[in-house]
């Protein structure tokens, strides 16, 4: 009982990181522009194949392929903001809910029409890493890793580097970072593109261990949302443990009942907190 | 009795009539399913107007209700052996009372909290009804063919299933029409406006919105019944469609959100289009227009949001002052 405890609990936690950067990805465009990105989903779709594709044509190791996806992924979001999300940055929610939504539809719709919903997987494999009487694929803790690097990365960059700072203002104040000279329309597509990166790695290191199609995404977006809201909309180490608390529930629950209860539970508990503690448990931004 | 003299309101229930007889007249049964969908959706995106539109609040898992709905329905004609019509109010009922208890609880949140609340309660639905035994669970359910012997065949099944949406949609066209000229209606424009405000001004804003979500909520109900008793099938993943959802959105913005004609007009054009879209062998590029219609409709839906932001309807009435008379 306790081993297999605590084996779910390792694979739960490793998966969660990955959950984890993927809702960072979420939470840091609405920190910084209180913009729900709806495209999230098919991003991290287009994140698995890009490594897939790197892989599987090009003969990239999947986790060096990571970096021209993470770069792909920041000036699609560049992209996607200047076309599809400044002008309605100061709209109404609905405004900017729907105008990614409709990014989400294009890219749902060409994906599909290119590639097909057929299941595609990254086969690639380290072997497994036995610990006592713990076995997980030397893959996932890997990808565990990565996030992890990632994570830090993002962490040095937001604290100490020029750009970061920048960034880090207009989350603060967008009218009085553009006073103090910040170019804060450039400031914005450079974090949105941040997170769609984050979104994109997520995807590739989701694809490195599971199976997935163009529409596999969705089902990382709702996680991304559960996890942010659980960790404080707009708070990118609420994301981590949130990350890490699904992950958990996720490897734990099926221990003691099916498998199908996970999703109700998640869901309810995403609701539960929304309407007791909107603010998530670490508290939202500001 | 001023109101019923608006041409604003005869406007939107003659485009509904005339929508509703066309296949009666021609007798096609093509026509008849095409104009199935769109009056459903009509029914379906004015019930969210008045909750979109009017208050101001986003559901985006609006759909819920539809699928509730049509889960209680569908049990009680499958199960029980109930007649469609008795099923029919009993759905829209479950549907405006799981509205109320959650309206009272999810209300008091505002913005983008809401909308996450909205698409997380449609997912919790979802994955519950996935687990329950009772409403057959993963698969759902399917209708002994046998039942539509007492409505007299299958074809004539089709004929009533018809008739009851497009009452349904008239019938909501008219609700939206008087919650918008209502008190009640004033009160939830304002909310949209400015929620603080409107309780400053004596606008008990829990209490209205939870009645306007309850509105918004039963006529999805009783549609969710019609819809799957003619489909013969229900199943979690098609009654709790986060997809469908969003098109409603769509719809109602594409006409005009917090206006009577806005999703009429919205229902009708994007099934239309939609449906054209899927059976044209246009080409782009190299991929066919059939292909890549949810990619077609997405780059409309966003031209639409950046630049017309209040809708065919909304851009109408801003243009003349005599339009701004006659269309609600």
């Amino acid at each position: 009982m306790i081993d297999t405890l605590l084996a779910s609990l390792t694979d739960g936690l490793l998966i969660g990181v990955v959950y984890g950067i993927a809702a960072m990805g979420l939470t840091l465009i609405f920190g910084v522009m209180n913009v729900i990105n709806l495209a999230h989903g098919p991003i991290i779709a287009l994140g698995m194949f890009g490594v897939y594709l790197l892989f599987t044509n090009l003969g990239f190791n999947p986790y060096v392929a990571l970096l021209p996806v993470g770069l792909f992924g920041l000036l699609l979001g560049v992209v996607i903001y200047f076309v599809a999300v400044n002008r309605v940055i100061d709209a109404p929610h609905l405004s900017s809910l729907l105008a990614t939504f409709s990014v989400s539809m294009i890219i749902v719709g060409l994906g599909t029409a290119i590639f097909t919903t057929t299941f595609r997987n990254v086969d690639y494999s380290l072997g497994t890493l036995s610990l006592g009487s713990i076995t997980v694929p030397l893959t996932r803790v890997v990808s565990a890793a990565v996030a992890l690097l990632v994570v830090a990365a993002l962490y040095l960059f937001l604290k100490h580097s020029r750009l970061g700072k920048y960034v880090r203002a207009v989350a603060n104040n967008r009218t009085s970072a553009g006073l103090m000279g910040i170019p804060s329309t450039r400031v914005l597509a450079f974090s949105f593109g941040l997170g769609t990166a984050l979104a994109t790695i997520a995807g590739g290191l989701i694809a490195i261990s599971l199976p997935f199609t163009i529409l596999s995404g969705g089902v990382y977006e709702l996680k991304s949302f559960v996890i942010v809201v659980l960790g404080g909309l707009g708070n990118p180490v609420g994301a981590l443990i949130g990350g890490l608390i699904l992950g958990v529930i996720e490897g734990v629950v099926p221990v003691f009942m099916k498998t199908t209860w996970v999703p109700v539970l998640e869901y309810v508990l995403f609701v539960l907190i929304l309407l007791v503690r909107p603010q998530g448990l670490l508290g939202a931004k500001k | 009795m001023k109101l019923w003299r608006n041409p604003g309101l005869w406007i939107a229930l003659a485009i509904v009539l005339i929508i509703a007889v066309i296949p009666v007249i021609t007798g096609s049964a093509s026509t008849r399913e095409t104009l199935f969908n769109v009056l459903l959706s009509i029914g379906l995106a004015s019930s969210l107007n008045i909750l979109l539109g009017y208050t101001g609040y986003v559901s985006f898992g609006h759909i819920v209700f539809f699928g509730l709905g049509g889960y209680a329905g569908f049990y009680l004609i499958d199960e029980a052996g109930w007649n469609l019509l008795p099923a029919a109010l009993v759905g829209g009922l479950t549907s405006g009372l799981l509205a109320l208890l959650l309206g009272m609880a999810i209300l008091r949140l505002r913005g983008a909290y809401f909308a996450l609340a909205t698409i997380g309660i449609n997912e919790a639905m979802k994955a519950l009804v996935i687990n329950l035994k009772f409403l057959g669970g993963p698969t759902g359910m399917e209708l002994n063919f046998q039942t539509y012997r007492q409505y007299g065949g299958a074809g004539q099944m089709l004929w009533i299933v018809y008739a009851g949406v497009a009452v349904i949609a008239l019938l909501v066209v008219m609700l939206s029409f008087f919650v918008k000229k209502s008190k009640f209606g004033l009160g939830l424009m304002a909310i949209r406006e400015d929620e603080d405000a409107a309780e400053v001004m004596g606008v008990t804003a829990p209490r209205a919105k939870t009645y306007a979500y309850v509105l918004s909520a039963i006529f999805p109900g009783i549609l969710g019944v019609l819809f799957f008793f003619k489909q013969g099938v229900i199943e979690p993943g098609s009654a709790f469609r986060l997809h469908m959802s969003i098109e409603l959105l769509v719809m109602v913005m594409l006409g005009g959100a917090g206006t009577v004609l806005g999703p009429i007009l919205g229902a009708g054009v994007y099934q239309i289009l939609r449906g054209s879209l899927l059976t044209s062998n246009l080409h782009l590029g190299g991929l066919r227009i059939r292909d890549v219609q949810l990619a077609v409709a997405g780059m409309l839906l966003l031209l639409i949001i950046l630049f017309i932001p209040t809708g065919a309807v909304g851009w109408l009435r801003s243009r003349s002052s005599f339009l701004r008379r006659v269309l609600e």
